[in-house]
């Protein structure tokens, strides 16, 4: 590791971080690759290509009437979802992989997204949800949201032992719940009525087609609630990475910080999951691309959230343009541009140890 | 606990052996003779002894190929397993983690979807091409860079390349609903309806794989060492992990090709056998062939008969015995995290 003295430190009160300019760099280049992405998002679309300056005129009300509805009903409450969907999975990987020390503890793997998927599918099928009936759909999200939270909540039953949730019982458990829960989902999918089968499958691979300001209302609300706590869990955030023992000799309260830590990450995914079904690779992909492009031990968290957004963004809008007027669901593509990027850093890196 | 002196170890592990071997020889016979229609035992005995009345035809022409798959895939999976849990030196490998199971799906839904290959027999060859291919990237992507194929980057490439084909599986289902309808059934994971010549087909690829990770379970005791002490007694590491990755493709290829995705035999199966025989590869590894082999063909079992005159897919059974168990497994505290 490289002197650390060296480095500017910077005081906020309490709160005292050092000053990397890799880091910095990197996500000053995320939030404008985000910035730029995002007014891509509304500029082009299936109806109608619209130039920056039209899309200004029409988030701020003048140009218009059907470049309004495009931009401010259709577009920017979609790439708002898929800005704050992309921050709270890439977040739920980060803290997941960060508190169990392993990078493949993302909520895609360990039974979170499962139990998503498998209260979804359920109830997609025992609610009778059509292609048709749009307004049933409505429960879908909270079947997600509800067999997410069930889940995780035997997981923690199972994994609980002597005051905490190790890291390493945690995946252990959820493993095997992924695979009862995948098992039972495939199962459902084969039994189902063919159209309830491929409604259930576009869920499943996560879409933000339709997503309107209810989506972002409330991930957003649930984004505020769940991100201050990890920032002030900030430090034991850090400290979890290395040793636990070193952490805990530093006055971190381990067994409690892994908890809460957990429940957060836990909540973050599930809503994730409940507002734009079963998006693919951004928890596991996007901490894992954060810290080689800030080239850090540890995961970082705002690389990470960035990141995700970057990449939910990015797929959205090739999936809408790419074979537009036919749209191809941000999950599928998510896994096909993100994973590639992963695979040839993986390829590329020289390092050993910690995934690479 | 110390070790007990090495004959006795030896003879304790044979016991294991006959065990084991008994208990796949009853799984066997179930399978013949349980079912939708059950067949007495006798006319199982007069079956195999080349009988072709009344029942006799149904052990002969259905049963039989099933049970020779079942144990194909059972056997197959253990195997993989316990060489996966060794060169990736982690208790959670599951032979899954290479991509091998996405590549499968991703040749059945291509085959199905921009072939028109709807026949089994047309898309298991799909599904093994695939599967192969799919964990050979993950083998070499893993061991790519100058640290080679470290457990955990190997682990995190198959993620890798599971999402990847994960994602065009999805596309290629939901573009077409003929695709899905007939993806999904595969998707499931099961024995039936298979046709009867497929397990002699897909034989000569598990033996290749079985006799290659026999010859293995030396150099991989000593991987198990960590890979400085296994380099410094002279075993061959890097060979020996890319050898062990292809026995492990072989493997999974054939049953994922074979059965369809069946979860956790693989994964839970080296963890029991473990506990019986100890670590030495050499006894681990044939007895998790046993062991796997019995295990489907008991879920295979099981799943004729709890819905009767119907039946519940075996990928559904495995992964309602496996997922408990591996639980409880960790409950007691039996998996322990091993240092990579």
């Amino acid at each position: 590791m490289r002197s650390a003295a060296r480095r500017p430190k910077v005081r906020v009160g309490r709160f005292g971080f050092r000053v990397h300019p890799r880091v910095v760099l990197a996500n000053t280049g995320l939030v404008a690759v985000g910035f730029g992405l995002l007014v891509a998002s509304l500029c082009y679309g299936t109806y109608t290509n619209l130039s920056v300056s039209q899309v200004l005129g029409a988030l701020f009300g003048v140009g218009p009437d059907d470049a309004h509805l495009v931009v401010r009903e259709l577009r920017l409450p979609r790439a708002l979802t898929a800005v704050l969907v992309g921050v709270a999975f890439a977040l739920a990987g980060a803290l997941f992989q960060a508190v169990t020390r392993n990078p493949l503890a993302s909520p895609d793997l360990i039974g979170i997204s499962a139990g998503a998927g498998a209260g979804a599918v359920s109830t997609i099928l025992f609610g009778g949800v059509t292609a048709a009936g749009a307004a049933t759909y409505g429960a879908v999200p909270l079947g997600a949201l509800l067999g997410a939270l069930l889940t995780a909540g035997l997981i923690y039953v199972f994994a609980y032992r002597g005051g905490t949730v190790t890291g390493y019982r945690f995946v252990l458990v959820g493993l095997a719940a992924h695979g009862a829960l995948v098992a039972l989902t495939r199962w459902m999918l084969a039994k189902a009525h063919i159209d309830q089968a491929s409604r259930a499958m576009v869920w499943l691979t996560g879409s933000l087609n339709g997503r309107d300001y209810t989506h972002v209302k409330w991930v957003g609300l649930a984004l505020l609630v769940l991100v201050p706590p990890v920032l002030l869990l900030g430090r034991a955030y850090q400290l979890l990475q290395f040793d636990e023992d070193t952490a805990r000799g530093l006055g971190v309260r381990v067994g409690p910080v892994r908890i809460v830590l957990l429940g957060i990450a836990t909540c973050l995914a599930a809503v994730a999951a409940a507002s734009a079904g079963l998006v693919g690779f951004i928890a596991l992909g996007a901490p894992q691309i954060a810290r080689r492009l800030t080239g850090r031990a540890e995961i970082p968290l705002l690389a990470s959230a960035l990141t995700g957004a970057v990449l939910m963004l990015a797929a959205d809008l090739i999936g809408r343009t790419l074979f537009s007027p036919t749209e191809i669901p941000v999950g599928v593509v998510t896994g096909a541009v993100g994973a590639p990027y992963l695979m040839w850093l993986l390829a590329r890196t020289n390092r050993a140890g910690r995934g690479g | 606990m110390p070790a007990p002196p090495a004959p006795r170890r030896a003879a304790r592990n044979g016991l294991v052996v006959l065990a084991l071997a008994a208990v796949l020889i009853v799984a066997v016979f179930a399978s013949f003779a349980i079912g939708a229609k059950n067949v007495p035992l006798s006319d199982v005995f007069a079956a195999l002894t080349g009988s072709r009345d009344g029942d006799a035809v149904v052990v002969r022409e259905l049963r039989m190929p099933r049970t020779m798959l079942g144990l194909l895939v059972g056997v197959a999976l253990g195997v993989a397993g316990a060489v996966t849990q060794e060169i990736t030196r982690n208790p959670l490998g599951d032979p899954g983690i290479i991509g091998v199971g996405a590549g499968g799906a991703f040749g059945v839904a291509a085959a199905i979807g921009m072939f028109g290959w709807t026949a089994s027999y047309q898309y298991v060859w799909a599904a093994f091409a695939m599967g192969a291919a799919a964990g050979l990237l993950a083998y070499i992507v893993g061991g790519a860079g100058s640290g080679g194929a470290t457990p955990a980057k190997l682990a995190l490439a198959g993620a890798a390349v599971t999402a990847l084909l994960d994602a065009f599986t999805n596309a290629l289902v939901l573009l077409d609903v003929s695709t899905l309808d007939q993806y999904r059934s595969w998707a499931v994971g099961s024995l039936a309806g298979r046709d009867p010549e497929l397990a002699w087909q897909l034989l000569p690829f598990v033996l290749v794989g079985l006799a290659i990770a026999l010859l293995l379970s030396g150099s991989l005791n000593a991987l198990a060492l960590g890979d400085d002490l296994a380099k410094s007694l002279g075993t061959p590491v890097r060979r020996t992990r890319a050898l062990g990755a292809l026995a492990v493709i072989l493997l999974t290829g054939a049953a994922v090709a074979a059965a369809g995705p069946i979860t956790f035999v693989g994964l839970v199966i080296p963890h029991i056998v473990r506990s019986l025989t100890g670590p030495d590869a050499r006894w681990l590894i044939p007895c998790s062939g046993l062991a796997g082999g019995a295990l489907m063909l008991g879920a295979d079992v099981i799943g004729r008969v709890v819905a009767r005159p119907a039946e519940l897919e075996v990928g559904v059974v495995t992964a309602f015995i496996g997922a408990p168990f591996l639980i409880a497994m960790v409950k007691r505290g039996r998996l322990r995290e091993r240092a990579a």
